[in-house]
């Protein structure tokens, strides 16, 4: 059975004043049926830019998709257009963007953002829309949906924000939810809140999801599997046990030692990764890794190292140093 | 109580309210009560750590026990001067022995000077020193936090997240201060720098002997850092103990749902989590009751309105609101 998605060799780049920079550089990874898959990494790594390629939300007229291939159901994204484009984007896959003040239209009644994205993608009329937004906000947990459809973004909290985002995105049922640090802006009781409503909701619809966030907590806890991303690259990819109890990169590695627990000793020195990501206009061609660590190899530095399978599903960029026998 | 000298700074029922004005008088309609009676003291070489919610009143009550603002009322002692109701002009020479490390590092450093006149800033304020001095002084406190040798010359923007905290630090250390207010100071880092500032925190700390308010929503960050734990909730610290206490024998029920809020980074972790419903009420207008009992729509929630509701020691340092419904 092949894949819901399967990106394979995905290379974004953006047109910038210091010339072509690839943030995303080759990647590859795929989404199971009704799956959870968590894309990790630090800031700049590549991690939304993955998700808006899928989507083709990249900021125009810089953002290109310039190789490799986008599968969903069957058929590669790539070459869809027009008409069908817009039926995938927001009716098979759904989005859910880190800051729902950004993302909602703040001049608009929700209720008619709802009707929006209801009547663009189904043959309904607007009485039926309406009612059906309603059921929408009741089902993410909004107290008085009917009285709610009325307001405007700006007099709801951010959780509440958060949950007419994900009505809009779960409208017309999809079978992907990308959801791009949806909880990041959020307190932990609210974020706690989120993410239950998302597990919830997948479990009714059956759908996949793409868990983007930098919170190894959040990984843990909700996704059946890990994308690691390093500097634009997928350094590692596991089942979530595995990768937690198993892992081979050392980047892996060294941001799993580096967060604080709650039951390690307190005021005791941390784990951490020397040094910082290099900037993307200076990435090399080798391991990014080697290169923040600031390794002198330029065997190394030059060379890709290959990515392989070490054990089913357990993907890793075999490195010779950062790759742990 | 003023002659307490193991207490650095102590604070006693504060409140910061910022009032609304509105009408054509502009008259004062009603106030934003950000802090609303809170007790604390912090010893010398002692982290405090400061958790709570968005719009809790954390901040605030930070930037109120630095002077930043003109607190309502209660009393801010430092080193037993009273400091509450001092004139800037006054304050201003002691505040070489408290200062502020803020939250995002690309906000509270000026773009448009230089990293060596930012870090000198403070001790030209002071009047410390003449022009070579400080050089040297600003050379020193760079290496310290571990900035490269050339930074003096360079602008912010020239410089990871990672590394403008550390100019922030730099910064609040030119003047050998005893209390250092931090606020937020590692949440808009990646994890595997987070850990890196908060290394060099404890470090400082070590050698330098301060004392630190630590104020941070991430929980697990501020276990890390503290010596003692103050939980606030709307304006009011609802418990505070020891850090290994608060975390084994958590007795307030907002306490007990944020730390089960966490999400833990082992995916073999089973655990019951108490998901709250509902937000943070306003502060604007807070419940008659227990806040925090009003949020949760508790049973007992009727009890506690009008009631003024005690801080008691419930065990040797551990300290609880006690209330009807929060409590068991």
């Amino acid at each position: 059975m092949s894949s819901l998605l399967d990106i394979k060799g995905l290379v974004t780049s953006f047109d910038t004043d210091s010339g072509w920079v690839r943030a995303v550089d080759g990647i590859s990874f795929s989404i199971e049926k009704g799956k959870t898959v968590g894309l990790v990494g630090e800031s700049g790594c590549g991690k939304t830019v993955t998700a808006m390629s899928i989507v083709d939300l990249l900021p125009k007229p810089s953002g290109h998709v310039l190789e490799g291939e986008i599968n969903f159901k069957g058929r590669d994204l790539r070459k869809v257009n027009g008409a069908e484009k817009r039926k995938v984007r927001g009716g098979e896959i759904g989005v859910i963007f880190q800051e729902p003040m950004a993302a909602l239209n703040p001049v608009q009644r929700i209720g008619k953002q709802l009707v929006e994205i209801l009547r663009l993608h189904e043959k309904i009329s607007s009485r039926a829309a309406l009612r059906k937004s309603v059921e929408l906000l009741d089902a993410v947990g909004i107290p008085d949906p009917g009285e709610r459809i009325s307001n405007y973004p700006h007099q709801l909290s951010g959780g509440m924000r958060q949950r007419v985002m994900i009505a809009i995105a779960l409208a017309c049922e999809p079978d992907l939810l990308i959801a791009d640090e949806p909880t990041t802006a959020l307190d932990v009781t609210v974020q706690a809140q989120i993410l239950e409503l998302i597990q919830s909701m997948q479990k009714k619809l059956g759908m996949a999801v793409l868990m983007i966030t930098h919170d190894l907590g959040v990984i843990a806890q909700n996704c059946d599997e890990v994308v690691v991303m390093y500097a634009g690259r997928v350094v590692e990819r596991a089942p979530v046990r595995e990768l937690f109890a198993n892992p081979r990169h050392a980047y892996t590695k060294g941001l799993l030692n580096s967060i604080p627990r709650i039951e390690s000793e307190r005021k005791s020195e941390l784990n951490t990764i020397p040094g910082q990501v290099a900037s993307i206009q200076d990435f090399v061609s080798g391991c990014r890794f080697c290169q923040r660590m600031d390794r002198k190899n330029s065997v190394l530095l030059r060379q890709r190292p290959d990515y392989r399978e070490i054990t089913p599903g357990h993907w890793v960029e075999t490195c010779p140093e950062c790759f742990l026998t | 109580m003023n002659n307490d000298s193991q207490k650095l700074l102590q604070v006693e029922s504060l409140r910061q309210h910022f009032p609304i004005r509105g009408g054509v008088m502009m008259k004062q309609i009603g106030a934003v009560k950000a802090v609303d009676g809170v007790s604390f003291d912090i010893a010398t070489g002692e982290t405090l750590g400061l958790v709570g919610e968005s719009g809790c009143g954390k901040s605030t009550l930070g930037k109120a026990v630095v002077r930043l603002l003109n607190p309502t009322a209660g009393r801010v002692l430092f080193k037993g001067h009273d400091i509450t109701h001092m004139r800037q002009r006054v304050v201003r020479p002691l505040r070489q022995d408290f200062q502020m490390v803020f939250q995002d590092p690309a906000e509270s450093l000026d773009a448009r000077m230089a990293v060596g006149e930012l870090v000198a800033e403070p001790l030209i304020i002071q009047g410390i020193g003449n022009r070579v001095a400080r050089q040297k002084r600003v050379g020193e406190l760079l290496d310290r936090v571990g900035l490269p040798g050339n930074s003096a010359g360079k602008f912010p923007f020239e410089f990871s997240g990672g590394q403008r905290q550390r100019i922030g630090i730099a910064r609040a250390l030119a003047l050998n201060p005893d209390l250092l207010v931090l606020d937020e100071p590692v949440s808009a880092l990646d994890v595997s720098v987070q850990s890196q500032v908060m290394n060099l925190l404890l470090e400082l700390q070590r050698d330098f002997e301060m004392s630190y308010l630590f104020i941070a929503h991430d929980l697990a960050v501020v276990k890390h850092m503290s010596d003692r734990i103050a939980v606030m909730y709307l304006g009011k610290i609802v418990e505070l103990a020891p850090a290994e206490e608060i975390y084994r024998n958590p007795r307030h029920a907002y306490t007990k749902a944020l730390l089960s809020a966490i999400p833990v980074p082992d995916p073999t972790a089973k655990r019951e989590r108490v998901i709250l419903e509902g937000d943070v009420p306003s502060p604007i207008n807070p419940p008659a009751g227990c806040a925090f009992g009003h949020r949760v729509g508790h049973e007992r929630y009727g009890e506690s309105i009008g009631q003024e509701l005690p801080f008691e020691e419930v065990a040797p340092g551990h300290w609880v609101q006690k209330c009807p419904c929060c409590i068991d």
